[in-house]
């Protein structure tokens, strides 16, 4: 073999996940097209996926961690409305809302810590343990609200709003934020000793902890991401939208996870891959809009979510297998 | 002689079974000491309390004549203690450099990775151990390796970060007579540039050949300890072990 075929292969080796989840996006988006030319075409179908796309990014990129840190979170869908109820009362309480944005994405990374000291301290099933939090604060969230939304349209008069979710070259702002975010993360996570330790945990917690590794802290701190990624994307889900309400971002649970596994990151732990990740969030988020533009009944919808993301998985089992 | 670590009268007991009684050892600079047990008498407790993965229950550890409280993995690498485990501690999934600097890795400021230098020093010391394979590079995984490549790359890690005392666990197991040879020839390497060795094996052929004195351990004690130039031939260390247990 020549070094060139080497070097392809390793290329093609190293990054079969990213890849992958990059050709699923491909195949969908062509389908769509030759299903529905016209739809497609449309600039403003674009417009309007890149307006929500940008929340599904803030929660799907730290799930990435979390998941090759072996854990999962639930919780997270109702850990979104929280820290957007914190803000959004904050908000109406009169606080500056720059304020309001720290507060509110500082009480993510909080409950993200309590529920990775639940898993670790109580040693408990991440899986089970989240599915408690996630009902468990959303009843909260009924309850405190009396299931009452909160709508703030003045934010649209205060700067922030242009800086976060305003428009810059005809492109929403939080596309901008949420590439900066992606970038960071993906620094955080093959590159920084944080993101290391996450792959060693995920792959044999017992080596880590053999090896010096705070294995209980870099769970935690995890848990943490998830929750601060999960209040940026409750937060900017109140700007976009002006309003605060009960079931917020609670049906985003599913889809966010469904994009993290189509993106290429198995469940097993130990590897995982940011880029694909965000392939798995284009494909999620257009398989909405494009089964409705080919012309298919409502109904149809989730049948069709169902096979798309049945499909990616499968795909995906051709990268390979765990190694052990 | 001064003692890179000594452990006084610990104990570890997990969950009403006691794995450690009053155990007393201490390792000096530069001696290559044998710990042999039968199976079950305690040796990986003794080693994995001694290397900070297990907490004691109950006694002292000495290190450099200092007692260190809350001991834990992190301080006894920090403390220039490296360890081959009987499993290796290593991540299958991830490449050999990563491997190498588990849990001690080149940083720049704010905790980014010297990515490039890692992976030069990771070259350098698979050729230094002799890895055979030439399509290896440090950026492999380690699921890819055999056992003795696996094997390499554990003691690597001990290389590299310069310890004064590597343990090794059970280094053999599993092993090729030739990786054995390797491993043997790393220890003689070792103790040749001044450093210490603490060295587990229930061959007692591998742990006579390489030992300037040992340690007996039976049931979570220790039973007896004794020079090399204080017996002739492992035959001889054999019955010395077999007759310390059987009075204990």
């Amino acid at each position: 073999m020549s070094t060139k075929e080497n070097i392809f292969k390793n290329l093609i080796g190293k990054n079969g996940r990213a890849l992958g989840s990059l050709g699923y996006f491909i195949i969908l988006m062509l389908v769509f097209l030759i299903g529905a030319p016209e739809v497609m075409m449309r600039p403003n179908l674009h417009q309007s996926v890149f307006v929500m796309l940008p929340v599904i990014m803030f929660m799907v990129i730290p799930l990435v961690f979390l998941v090759t840190a072996g854990e999962i979170d639930l919780s997270f869908a109702s850990t979104f409305g929280l820290s957007a109820y914190i803000f959004a009362l904050l908000l109406k309480a009169g606080l500056d809302p720059l304020l309001c944005i720290l507060i509110g994405i500082l009480s993510g990374a909080v409950v993200g810590i309590l529920m990775g000291c639940l898993v670790v301290y109580g040693r408990l099933s991440s899986l089970v343990a989240s599915l408690g939090a996630l009902f468990f604060i959303r009843g909260f969230l009924f309850v405190a609200s009396d299931s009452k939304s909160i709508s703030f349209m003045e934010i649209s008069d205060h700067w922030i709003y242009d800086v976060l979710v305003g428009k810059l070259f005809g492109v929403p702002m939080q596309v901008y934020w949420a590439a900066l975010f992606t970038i960071f993360s993906y620094y955080l996570y093959r590159k920084h000793v944080f993101g290391i330790h996450i792959h060693h945990v995920g792959d044999n917690p017992d080596s880590a902890a053999q090896m010096g590794i705070n294995v209980n802290w870099v769970r935690i701190s995890a848990f943490m991401y998830v929750g601060l990624g999960a209040a940026l994307a409750g937060i900017f889900s109140c700007l976009i939208n002006f309003t605060w309400w009960p079931t917020q971002g609670f049906g985003y649970l599913l889809l966010a996870l469904a994009a993290v596994f189509i993106g290429g990151t198995p469940t097993w732990g130990g590897v995982g891959t940011i880029v694909g990740a965000v392939f798995g969030v284009g494909v999620i988020a257009y398989m909405e809009v494009g089964v409705v533009a080919m012309g298919m009944s409502g109904v149809w919808r989730q049948f069709f979510n169902g096979l798309i993301i049945i499909l990616a998985i499968l795909g995906h089992r051709f990268h390979g297998g765990r190694v052990r | 002689m001064s003692a890179i670590i000594e452990l006084k009268n610990v104990s570890k007991s997990f969950g009403g079974i006691t794995a450690l009684k009053k155990a007393s050892i201490k390792v000096d600079v530069g001696e290559v000491v044998g710990l042999i047990g039968d199976n079950g008498a305690g040796k990986s407790t003794l080693i994995k309390t001694l290397v900070g993965v297990h907490a004691p229950d109950d006694g002292q550890i000495i290190i450099r004549g200092n007692e260190v409280k809350n001991w834990n993995a992190s301080k006894a690498r920090e403390a220039g203690i490296e360890t081959v485990f009987q499993d290796r501690a290593l991540c299958p999934q991830q490449s050999i450099v990563w491997n190498i600097f588990m849990g001690k890795e080149l940083k720049h400021r704010f905790g980014f990775i010297r990515e490039k230098e890692q992976v030069r020093e990771a070259n350098k010391l698979i050729r230094e151990i002799g890895f055979t394979s030439k399509l290896i590079d440090a950026e492999s995984p380690v699921g890819n390796l055999s056992g003795g490549e696996r094997q390499g790359v554990a003691i690597a890690r001990a290389i590299y970060n310069n310890a004064e005392l590597i343990v090794l666990d059970e280094p053999t197991t599993a092993l090729s007579l030739i990786e054995t040879q390797k491993v043997f020839d790393f220890v003689d390497n070792v103790k040749k540039s001044g450093r210490s060795v603490l060295f587990i094996g229930h061959n007692i052929y591998h742990v006579y050949d390489i030992s300037d004195r040992f340690i007996v351990l039976d049931r979570g004690e220790v039973v007896h300890q004794l020079n090399k130039n204080d017996i002739e031939g492992p035959e001889a260390l054999m019955k010395v072990m077999k007759d310390a247990v059987s009075k204990h």
